[in-house]
């Protein structure tokens, strides 16, 4: 995959050296302010590594984002830059990617991890250093509760718990669900346990819990013991590369019930590592390339001729991250980190590419939220939930 | 009991690997007394000698023929490539104190992972999907079930070891890797090339390394640059749990820390999984050094 580089290496430490005497002049801050210099952002994400995908897609949307803001002239007269860190999947490796997009390269702007673990570890840096950081698919409510600085751009873990719930209960019929958590990822056991209320508030019971580690590849016993707890349903919130195991490992067991999942399973390699056994899977996503709208089509086809391939729901949230972000900037008439974080507090009716998105006041996106099943070895749009909804509330 | 069958099952099918991949340890350390790390990498290209088998040289997917194909396909590339480690980090550090090859060992296992890991020379980091080799079907006996992967892996996994008892039990270079064992010098000593046999011995752990890593990645069909660490560590601790140099030893170990890690995964205590295997290891260390199946040697000197 190719990813362009961030910059010839002098041209980089020509600027650490410059933006080093600057500080030492004690005029830390004119730098940005002369002419068409570039305003620049900084992105760390899971480049390599497990969730190699989440990155990456995440690195493609925000990149055409880029490229389209500063061919459109950039914004306030100057163009965008956009500085890559990776994590490689690798937990401590987020905070020491903000450290150096902080001290070194100087951004005005972060984009975060599409993993709520990572931002948790990376969000306290931005928030002590006054740095708007976004992120395009940190779900878990925590993430935006670090501080007045840290957004998100995609709904909430409880959003999507209460989403499956209700689905699983009003659409599905289910009264008897097993739930199969990935007990070292944040995401996972938010999402669960908001699942777990919201599932017996409106009738369900969720019959029996059964844990796994992230990077885990045998899930054969977990769903045993969920399958002799007579189950109707799995709900297994967790990312593809668990995702596509586990719908596997389930069907090899002779489970025939629905398999309910979350946003993290939405990429092509949960239907090739599932293959057949991914039909009857469901779960919510931020985006649905079905949509009819034009700006989504628009989107669909610039982003194909760009990577050859279609987006997945990250490459479309990071592209709004991006647009928002240049939105703000111009909004706020200057690409000074508080003018920035308070633009980006006061959006309203953003129109992006996964919906119209205002900033609720706990920062996090006001929007829908689409159920996506697998049918005929694809992802196929069933219905659209709003954030109306009850499970609004328990956010 | 059902569902106690059926993780008995399940258990089992995850030990046999786990099996396969602790013989190659145990012969190593056999012949040479040093635990050869870069072990778990070349499981990990067999599984990737099974993907290019079936994406680059087209062998027919859902099928007992093809599968099998790229299971001795990935056998034999293994073999070569145990052999190739041996000659190039090993055998020129053949007299040097253990300690020294055991730092090789690990060097070689990380040079392996992170050119695997580079995308123009290696696979590049990202987990891909395995193709479906054999034929999956489900097969239901009472309230059990079995998948046809799960019976693929018992009968490859009983076969070879079958193979690899009547070589080292009956055939006169078993003979000599057996005596290689017993007495290096001595060995030499009655007109075995040594250095032969170690190859041999590479070659053959290698082509079992090579086939765990097919059955793996075709019971759990993603694979990845760092697939082998954690089920290399799992067969190195059964290895050490079945008595390391013994080859009974290492498939009963694999298959009691395949039975064991099931059974913890399917209670509330799942999560503590790696924790319970390793602290198998611990105290098979601390009160039977020697394993279930090894006898103590005490040194003398």
């Amino acid at each position: 995959m190719n990813r362009p580089a961030s910059g010839p290496r002098s041209r980089r430490s020509f600027l650490t050296l410059a933006a080093c005497s600057a500080v030492l002049a004690g005029c830390r801050g004119k730098e940005g302010d002369t002419g068409a210099q570039a305003i620049r952002l900084g992105l760390f994400g899971a480049l390599s590594g497990s969730e190699a995908g989440l990155g990456q897609y995440t690195d493609m949307g925000a990149t055409l984002a880029l490229e389209e803001v500063n061919a459109a002239g950039g914004v306030l007269g100057r163009p965008l830059e956009m500085v890559r860190e990776d994590n490689r999947t690798t937990a401590g490796e987020s905070a020491t990617a903000v450290k150096k997009l902080l001290s070194r390269d100087q951004v005005v702007a972060v984009i975060g991890d599409g993993n709520s673990g990572r931002c948790l570890e990376a969000g306290p840096l931005c928030q002590a250093a006054g740095l708007p950081m976004v992120s395009p698919a940190a779900t878990n409510p925590k993430v935006t509760e670090i501080g007045d600085c840290i957004f998100r751009v995609c709904f909430t873990d409880p959003f999507q718990g209460a989403v499956m719930a209700r689905f699983a209960r009003e659409t599905l019929h289910l009264s008897r669900v097993g739930l199969l958590v990935d007990a070292s990822a944040p995401y996972s056991l938010g999402l669960s346990s908001v699942f777990r209320e919201r599932f017996a508030a409106e009738g369900g019971t969720v019959v029996s819990e059964q844990r796994f580690s992230g990077g885990d590849k045998d899930f054969r016993a977990q769903l045993t013991a969920l399958k002799s707890a007579g189950i109707e349903a799995v709900f297994a919130p967790s990312y593809y590369h668990s995702g596509g195991l586990i719908l596997r490992q389930a069907r090899d067991l002779g489970f025939e019930g629905p398999m309910l999942g979350s946003d993290g399973w939405e990429a092509p390699e949960l239907l090739e590592v599932a293959g057949r056994t991914a039909e009857g899977a469901y779960f919510p996503v931020h985006f649905s390339p079905e949509n009819t709208d034009p700006l989504v089509a628009g989107f669909l086809g610039r982003f194909r001729r760009r990577f050859g391939k279609p987006p997945t729901g990250v490459s479309a949230l990071a592209f709004d991250t991006l647009q928002l972000i240049a939105d703000a900037i111009r909004r706020a008439g200057s690409a000074e980190p508080p003018a920035i974080r308070a633009a980006l507090a006061s959006t309203r009716d953003f129109q992006g590419v996964t919906g119209r998105i205002s900033m609720d006041p706990g920062r996090n996106a006001r929007k829908p939220a689409v159920i996506i099943g697998v049918r005929d070895g694809a992802f196929r749009f069933l219905r659209v939930v709003d954030p109306g909804d009850p499970g609004r509330a328990s956010s | 009991m059902t569902e106690f069958l059926q993780q008995v099952l399940n258990g089992v099918s995850l030990g046999a690997i786990y099996a396969l991949i602790a013989l190659g340890y145990t012969m190593v350390y056999g012949v040479l007394r040093f635990i050869n790390f870069a072990h778990s990498d070349v499981f990990m290209l067999g599984a990737f000698v099974g993907w290019a088998a079936v994406e680059r040289l087209h062998l027919p997917t859902r099928s007992f023929g093809g599968g099998l194909a790229a299971l001795a396909l990935a056998m034999a590339v293994c073999a070569i490539l145990g052999v190739v480690i041996e000659k190039l980090a090993y055998k020129p550090l053949r007299n040097r104190s253990t300690l020294t090859v055991l730092i090789t060992a690990i060097g070689v296992s990380l040079l392996i992972q992170n050119v695997s890991q580079n995308p123009t020379i290696g696979f590049g980091p990202n987990p891909r999907a395995f193709p479906e080799l054999f034929p999956a079907r489900q097969i239901h006996l009472g309230g059990l079930t079995v998948s046809t992967n799960q019976i693929v892996v018992l009968a490859v996994t009983v076969v070879l070891l079958a193979v690899l008892y009547w070589i080292v039990h009956r055939t006169k270079t078993g003979t000599a890797m057996r005596a290689l064992s017993f007495n290096a010098t001595a060995a030499s000593l009655v007109g075995i090339n040594n250095d032969r046999i170690i190859s041999f011995t590479f070659a053959l752990g290698s082509a079992l390394a090579g086939a765990g890593g097919v059955l793996y990645a075709t019971n759990y069909p993603s694979i990845d640059p760092l697939m082998g660490t954690l089920p290399g560590l799992k067969a190195f601790v059964a290895a050490v749990l079945g008595g390391i140099g013994n080859l009974p030893g290492a498939a009963l170990g694999g298959l009691l820390i395949g039975l064991v890690e099931t059974f913890v995964s399917g209670t509330r205590l799942s999560t503590f999984r790696d924790a319970i295997a390793f602290a198998i290891l611990i105290a098979i260390l601390l009160f039977r050094p020697a394993g279930l199946l090894g006898k103590l040697k005490v040194e003398k000197v």
